[in-house]
C-alpha cells in the first residue's frame, strides 16, 4: 500500500479488467480527476475482475473466490473507486449476500460494499466536486448504462460535471436509458438480438448529431463504438472520466493511429 | 401448448426478419412505456403503494393455505364449489367435467392466461366442445390459430391488415366486398360474430386477477365488457385461477387494483372491474346458476419458502414485458410457450423446467428496467439469475461456454498469472490494431464481429503501465 499524506484521502483504484485489458487511458484520467479532488491514489496489484461473468453465468464458486480475492485485495482503504457503474454495482450491490453462510467475510463484503463508489458519482456526491478543470471543443450526448442509471442512481452527476467543462456541448440523447444491448456475454450469446438493441441505439446516437458520444462503462462504449464504426458514422466515442479529465489527446475507441 | 422455447434463438432470428411483427412491436413501444409513466407521474403515492402491495402479497403467500381455505369456505358458503387442481391436466378434467354434466357444446371464454397455460381450447375442442374467445385480441388469435404473444394485448403481434384479412377467410356467409381498413369496422364485425355466441354457450369461462378470501369473490378487469357478457349470460360461470391470486381483503384487492391498470396500460382503473360472488340467489336480476372456481397449483406451492418465490406475487400487469428491449426486439411468440418477457424468464422454467426453457433466464442484458416499473418490487434480473446458477450446476450450457468460463476463471483466480498472459495478449492485439483502432473479424469473436467492429486495445494494460510510471500499490 501507498504511503500518503496525512490528510488525504486514500483511494484504491478498482481499475476493471476492461479499462486495464483495453483503455488504460480511462484509468489514467479517473486518477488525475481522483487526485484533483483531493485523494491520493493506489492500485493494489491482486485485482483481475470483479466477477460479473462468472456471477452473471451461474457460477457461483468462481464469482466467490473472485469476490474474496477482490475483498482481501481492497482493505484498509478510505473508499474504492472504479470507472464503471457495472463493476461498482457488483461489489457494492451483489458481493455481500454472496457470504450469507460466512458471517465473517458477509462482515468484510459489507464494509468494502460500504466503501466503493462509482468514479463519476463519488466525485460529485462524495467529494462534492461541482467544477472540472478541462476543455473540450464541440457537442457530445451522453448514454445512461444500466447498472449505473438503475443500480446506484447516476443520471446527473455526469451531466452535472460535464457542463463546467469548457467549449462542451451537451446534447441529449433520446431513449438514453434504454440499454445499448451489450449486457456482457449476452452480446455474443444473443448476438441477432443484441445487433437489433444496439442498431437502434446507433440510430438514436446519429440522429442527435453530436460529434462525441460518452458514457461511464467501458463495455457499452466498445459495443457502442463498434457499430457506430461499422455503419461508418463519424461520431467518436469516449469514457466520460476521459473528456472530464481533460485527457482526449488518445485517439476515441475503436479509431486508429493512421 | 407445445414449448417451442428449446428454439428460442431460431424463433428470436425469425421475429427479428419478420417485417409485420417489427412494424407491430414498435407500435407497441410508444404506447405502453409513455402511457404508463403518465399515470405514475400523476400518483404520487406510487411507491407507498407498491411498497403496500408488495406487504399484502408477502403476507398471503406466507399464509397462503389459511387464505385458500377460508377462500373455499366463503365460496362454498355462499353456493359455489371450488375445485382444487394439482396439475393442469386436473384442472382440464375439472373444466370438461363440469361442461358435460352440463351437456355443454360451446363455451365462451374471458382472457385467461391459465387457460393459455392448461392448454383448455384444443382440449375442450378436442372432446367436442367448441371454446369461443370473446376477447377481441384472443379472438383474433384464435382465428389464426396461434398462442399470444402478451398477457395483456395477446394479439399486439398482429396488424391490423392481417386482422381484416382472417376476417375475410373465416367470417363467411358476409360481403366479401366489404370494407375493412378502418378499426372500427373490425370491431364491428367481431362484436356482431360474438353476439350470438354468447347466447348460445352454456357455459363461461373466465380468469380472475384476485381471489377474495374474505368474501369468497373472484375479481377480472377488462376493458371490453366481454368478461360480463361471458360469465352472465350462460347457465354456468367457471373461474379459472391459479392460486397465488387469493387475496385478504375486498380493501387488498382494491389497493393492487390502483397499481394494476397503471402499470399495464397506463389507465387509472380498467373499463370494467368486475367482483363475481357466487351464483345467482333468487332476489338477483340475473347471474349463473352455478358458480364454480377451479383452482390450479401447477407447481407454484412448491415455490413458497424458496428463493423464487417473488414470482408469485406477479399480478399479470405485463409492465415488465412492455418495457422490456429484448421482448421489444423479439415479441413473445419467441419465448416459445405461455408467458412471455422477463415475468415469463422467470415463471417458464419454473413451470416446464430450466432444461425445456433454459434460453428464457439468459436472454437478458440485465438491464434491470422490468424491476424498476415492476408494480410488485419483484427482483426479476435476481430470479433469472438464480435459473443461470441451476443451469450452471446441471452442466446446462453449452460445451464451448462453459469451458470460455472456466479459461477465464481459472486466470481471474490468479492475478499474476492473469497479468502476464492478457497483458501478452494485449500487447500482441494492441500491436496488430493500433494503426486501424479496429477489428472487422478476429478469430473467436465472430459473435460480435458479424455485426460490430471490434476496438483494439491501446497495447500495454493499464497495470503495466502503472508499474511503468512507479505508481503507488
Amino acid at each position: 500500500m501507498a504511503r500518503e499524506k496525512n490528510q488525504q484521502i486514500r483511494v484504491a483504484l478498482f481499475v476493471t479488467c476492461l479499462v486495464d485489458l483495453f483503455r488504460p487511458s480511462v484509468g489514467f484520467a479517473a486518477v488525475k480527476l481522483l487526485e484533483d479532488a483531493g485523494c491520493s491514489v493506489a492500485v493494489p496489484k491482486a485485482q483481475t475482475c470483479c466477477g460479473q461473468p462468472a456471477y452473471n453465468s451461474g457460477d457461483q464458486g468462481d464469482t466467490r473466490a473472485i469476490a474474496r480475492q477482490v475483498i482481501a485485495a481492497f482493505e484498509g482503504y478510505d473508499y474504492v473507486v472504479a470507472p464503471s457503474g457495472s463493476c461498482a454495482a457488483m461489489i457494492r450491490d451483489h458481493y455481500p449476500p454472496l457470504f450469507d453462510d460466512e458471517p465473517e467475510l458477509a462482515q468484510r463484503a459489507h464494509r468494502l460494499a460500504r466503501r466503493t463508489h462509482e468514479l463519476v458519482s463519488f466525485l460529485r456526491d462524495i467529494r462534492k466536486v461541482d467544477t472540472v478543470d478541462a476543455d473540450f471543443a464541440g457537442s457530445v450526448t451522453y448514454h445512461d448504462s444500466c447498472s449505473g442509471l438503475r443500480e446506484l442512481d447516476i443520471k446527473q452527476q455526469p451531466r452535472d460535471l460535464l457542463r463546467s467543462v469548457r467549449g462542451l456541448e451537451l446534447v441529449e440523447l433520446p431513449d438514453a436509458e434504454t440499454c445499448c444491448g451489450f449486457g456482457g456475454t449476452f452480446c455474443v450469446k444473443y448476438p441477432d438480438i443484441s445487433n437489433r438493441m444496439v442498431t437502434d441505439k446507433a440510430a438514436a446516437i446519429e440522429g442527435t448529431g453530436a460529434g462525441t458520444l460518452l458514457a461511464g462503462d467501458l463495455g457499452c462504449l466498445m459495443n457502442m463504438a463498434g457499430k457506430l464504426k461499422r455503419r461508418g458514422a463519424a461520431i467518436r466515442t469516449r469514457h466520460v472520466a476521459e473528456v472530464l479529465a481533460g485527457m482526449t489527446d488518445t485517439p476515441a475507441i475503436g479509431e486508429g493511429e493512421g | 401448448m407445445e414449448a417451442t422455447s428449446r428454439s428460442f434463438k431460431q424463433n428470436a432470428r425469425a421475429a427479428l426478419g419478420d417485417e409485420d411483427l417489427q412494424q407491430a412491436l414498435g407500435q407497441m413501444k410508444l404506447g405502453f412505456v409513455a402511457n404508463r409513466a403518465n399515470a405514475i407521474a400523476k400518483l404520487p403515492e406510487f411507491e407507498a403503494l407498491r411498497a403496500e402491495g408488495k406487504a399484502i402479497k408477502e403476507h398471503t403467500l406466507e399464509n397462503l393455505d389459511f387464505y385458500l381455505e377460508h377462500f373455499d369456505a366463503r365460496v362454498t358458503e355462499m353456493g359455489g364449489h371450488v375445485h382444487w387442481c394439482r396439475t393442469a391436466a386436473e384442472a382440464r378434467d375439472a373444466v370438461l367435467g363440469i361442461c358435460r354434466a352440463a351437456g355443454a357444446r360451446s363455451v365462451t371464454k374471458g382472457k385467461s392466461m391459465i387457460g393459455e397455460e392448461i392448454g383448455l381450447n384444443d382440449f375442450l375442442e378436442g372432446h367436442g366442445i367448441e371454446p369461443v374467445e370473446t376477447d377481441l385480441g384472443e379472438y383474433i388469435i384464435q382465428l389464426r390459430r396461434e398462442p399470444p404473444s402478451h398477457i395483456i394485448a395477446p394479439a399486439i403481434h398482429v396488424t391490423k391488415q392481417q386482422v381484416a384479412d382472417v376476417f375475410y377467410a373465416t367470417h363467411s356467409g358476409l360481403d366479401a366486398d366489404r370494407p375493412l381498413e378502418e378499426p372500427r369496422a373490425l370491431v364491428d364485425e367481431a362484436r356482431a360474430m360474438l353476439r350470438q355466441k354468447y347466447l348460445d354457450a352454456d357455459v363461461g369461462v373466465t380468469g380472475a386477477n384476485f381471489l377474495i378470501a374474505e368474501t369468497g369473490s373472484t375479481v377480472i378487469v377488462t376493458n371490453e365488457g366481454n368478461g360480463d357478457l361471458t360469465q352472465i349470460l350462460p347457465r354456468i360461470h367457471v373461474v379459472i385461477a391459479s392460486l397465488e391470486k387469493v387475496v385478504p381483503t375486498l380493501e387488498d384487492a382494491s389497493t393492487i387494483l390502483r397499481l394494476l391498470a397503471r402499470s399495464a396500460t397506463g389507465q387509472e382503473f380498467s373499463t370494467y372491474t368486475t367482483f363475481s360472488t357466487g351464483p345467482r340467489r333468487p332476489d338477483d336480476p340475473d347471474g349463473p346458476e352455478e358458480f364454480h372456481v377451479v383452482l390450479l397449483d401447477n407447481g407454484r406451492s412448491a415455490l413458497i419458502g424458496t428463493e423464487v418465490q417473488d414470482i408469485l406475487r406477479c399480478i399479470r400487469c405485463g409492465a415488465c414485458m412492455n418495457h422490456c428491449p429484448v421482448y421489444g426486439a423479439v415479441g413473445g411468440h419467441a419465448y416459445g410457450w405461455v408467458y412471455p418477457g422477463p415475468m415469463g424468464a422467470v415463471l417458464t422454467p419454473m413451470l416446464i423446467g430450466v432444461e425445456e426453457a433454459g434460453d428464457l433466464p439468459n436472454a437478458s442484458t440485465f438491464c434491470g428496467r422490468c424491476a424498476e416499473v415492476c408494480p410488485m418490487g419483484i427482483p426479476l434480473p435476481k430470479l433469472m439469475r438464480h435459473h443461470r446458477a441451476t443451469e450452471f450446476e446441471r452442466g446446462l450450457p453449452p460445451a464451448p461456454a462453459r469451458l470460455a468460463l472456466a479459461a477465464w476463471a481459472f486466470l481471474a483466480r490468479r492475478p499474476g498469472l492473469y497479468r502476464s498472459v492478457l497483458g501478452l495478449k494485449m500487447r500482441l492485439l494492441g500491436g496488430i490494431g493500433r494503426r486501424r483502432g479496429r477489428f472487422g473479424t478476429l478469430p473467436f469473436a465472430g459473435g460480435w464481429t458479424r455485426h460490430r467492429d471490434f476496438p483494439a486495445p491501446e497495447g500495454k494494460t493499464f497495470q503495466q503501465r502503472w508499474d511503468d510510471a512507479g505508481g503507488a500499490r
